[in-house]
């Protein structure tokens, strides 16, 4: 007969120390001994969850250690007291043991003991299929069916949007005016004093670098055509874009995927409503109206931003200043921004509703799909970005 | 002879890949209170989703009388509609959300609009909760405001989902109340998801049993019969609320 409680391992971890402490400690005994194949455990004493540290450890070794026994009886004769906790810990070594193919008795126990083993004994089996491990081309053929699928819905989307913004454009009447109204509130004057704050940041920095450039060759004054064009044709548009993202975009998908999930968007086409006419209309239409107003101020306190550097740094005074940036920045450099900010505006409002009316899953969906129409409304900004770029150098404006 | 207001035959619905119910045949009088029941995950909202429009059944004919299939399609609502959770817009007040469909469909003044909506919150028993914001009710007055909303344009047909579930007894039997009132006062025809044996004994009429199991119809008739005298165990068992 082999005391299986003296062999112990050397106390090499932490691990092993702490579960060392907690048995010292504990208020329960656990006795196992092995004879041939039959393991033998005898537990008593009270154990509540403040054993089950100790309990766990005592379960583990026996799940370790005793490799190939044949029978295991767990003698439970000895508790005074045991909650559900530690009851669980126990048929799991009952379980695992079983899975094994060793079968593990627990004998004995106090009335409520049996009763609480019971409860936890009971097992509603069924059956699963077995996982099967997908092969790549299943994943592959999985992940192509997404993307389509999304692509799809988007496509989807768009010509719905499309179909309703004609609607209201043949019946004006129809347009949720309230919604506009509140989309250029929230949207756009809610958003200028960062707008103004960001740009004008902006405008002195890219200033500020490029000043030591330009003091070498003697070309200070350039400053103001380098800040002026751009911020009214990449910076103005582009950075008011990523701001109205991150505010406006963010709150649109949270918005809407919010009112999706509590059924508000069912509730609306009960009442005989079309979500995106009634939703999405106004908040594209509310920041399409409202960019490039915030573009112009951005544009504006950029360019001021400059101009402080320029003073302080370039010594160049603001009539000068002024006086080359009406040479250096022309109409079109301004309403090419403006056209820039309109699409962007209406890329944020679009991506943010269609990810927002896409929710589904509750309050985690919800983070997702909003998380997903930042991400997406980012890389579309820079890519339509590109797509500018490309198109108006190729009209060579 | 019968004057059916719904008729439903071989609809065969799913929830995503899985189907729920098939071949699914049954008939809604006018006048009746209509409960459909049965276990969680037997279908019985996504059968509410499709009576009402909101889903397309893989197979089978929803007609509706008057209107024929039920399609959500931007025009005046002919029926009202109670979601589980009430689904008042958050941002509108109890009186806004009560008025929404009068100022969408109808010409009526603002003045004769308040008067209106005065009237079904009063209805509903929520005359002074007026300006108070969904937030601020709790859920038997969520959902009283919702049925305020759903009744807002005189519907001759009135969906709820789920309507006493979450509340207290005492809230549930006065919405139970409520129910059994507007069937009879004003001739409504109420067809009612719910698995609440109460409310089921109290205001329905006529009940089918969705069993998830055999993705069908089980059982039909009057809730007092089939909880008293159906051969079906199955029908015994989900009335006398024993676990499987």
């Amino acid at each position: 007969m082999v005391d299986i409680d003296l062999i112990e391992p050397a106390p090499d971890s932490f691990g092993d120390r702490i579960g060392r402490a907690a048995a010292v400690l504990s208020r329960f005994t656990w006795q196992a001994t092995a004879s041939g194949g039959d393991v033998q455990i005898a537990i008593g004493g009270r154990i509540t969850l403040d054993e089950a540290p100790a309990l766990w450890k005592r379960v583990a070794e026996v799940l370790d250690r005793v490799l190939r026994p044949e029978h295991v009886r767990v003698n439970l004769s000895g508790v005074e007291e045991i909650d559900g906790a530690c009851l669980a810990l126990i048929v799991h070594l009952q379980s695992t043991l079983a899975r094994r193919g060793i079968p593990c008795e627990l004998e004995g126990g106090s009335p409520e003991v049996r009763r609480l083993l019971a409860l936890y004994s009971r097992r509603r089996v069924r059956k699963r299929p077995p996982r099967r491990p997908r092969s790549v081309t299943d994943q592959v053929g999985q992940g192509t069916i997404v993307l389509f699928t999304a692509a799809r819905d988007g496509l989807s989307f768009f010509g719905e949007l499309f179909r309703e913004v004609l609607h209201a454009l043949k019946n004006p009447g129809t347009l949720n005016l309230r919604d506009i109204s509140l989309t250029m509130e929230r949207a756009g004057a809610d958003a200028v004093p960062i707008v103004l704050l960001i740009n004008f940041l902006i405008g002195f920095v890219v200033a500020y670098q490029s000043a030591p450039q330009l003091q070498q060759f003697g070309a200070n004054i350039f400053v103001v055509d380098l800040v002026g064009v751009a911020m009214t044709r990449e910076l103005g548009p582009l950075m008011t874009a990523i701001i109205v993202c991150g505010r406006s975009g963010a709150a649109f998908s949270a918005e809407l995927g919010t009112m999706k999930v509590s059924e508000e968007v069912d509730a609306l086409r009960t009442l005989g409503m079309v979500p995106l006419r009634y939703l999405v209309v106004p908040r594209v239409c509310g920041l399409a109206l409202v960019a490039p107003l915030l573009t112009l101020f951005a544009d504006g306190v950029g360019i001021a931003g400059a101009a402080v550097v320029a003073a302080t740094q370039l010594d160049v005074t603001p009539t000068a200043f002024l006086t080359q940036l009406r040479h250096a920045v022309q109409p079109w450099d301004v309403g090419s921004g403006l056209i820039k900010s309109v699409v962007f505006s209406a890329a944020i409002a679009l991506i943010a509703c269609q990810q927002g009316l896409a929710t589904s899953g509750g309050a985690e969906g919800v983070g997702r799909r909003t998380t997903g129409a930042v991400v997406s409304t980012l890389f579309s900004l820079i890519l339509l970005d590109a797509v500018f770029t490309l198109v108006f150098g190729a009209f060579g404006v | 002879m019968s004057d059916p207001l719904i008729v439903v035959q071989g609809l065969t619905l799913a929830w995503g890949s899985r189907i729920l119910l098939q071949e699914a045949s049954f008939e809604v009088e006018r006048g009746d209170v209509f409960v459909i029941l049965g276990g969680s995950g037997s279908g019985k909202s996504t059968l509410l989703r499709h009576l009402i429009g909101l889903e397309a059944p893989q197979a089978g004919r929803i007609e509706i009388a008057g209107i024929g299939a039920p399609q959500l399609d931007g025009s005046a609502p002919e029926f009202g509609v109670m979601f589980q959770s009430g689904a008042l817009f958050s941002s509108l007040s109890v009186a806004e959300n009560v008025a929404f469909p009068l100022h969408e469909w109808t010409e009526l003044p603002p003045e004769a609009i308040s008067a209106i909506v005065k009237a079904k919150l009063a209805l509903v028993g929520l005359d002074g909760a007026q300006e108070k914001l969904p937030s601020e009710l709790s859920g038997g007055m969520r959902k009283r405001a919702a049925i305020a909303r759903a009744m807002a344009l005189e519907p001759n047909l009135l969906f709820l989902d789920e309507p006493s579930a979450g509340l207290d007894p005492i809230s549930a039997a006065e919405l139970d109340e409520l129910i059994a009132v507007l069937n009879r006062a004003l001739g409504l025809t109420v067809v009612m998801v719910t698995h609440e044996l109460p409310s089921i004994l109290k205001v329905g009429k006529s009940c089918i049993l969705l069993d998830a199991e055999s993705r069908s119809i089980i059982a039909r008739g009057s809730p007092k019969q089939l909880a008293t005298g159906s051969p079906d165990a199955r029908v015994r068992q989900f009335f006398a609320r024993e676990a499987g």
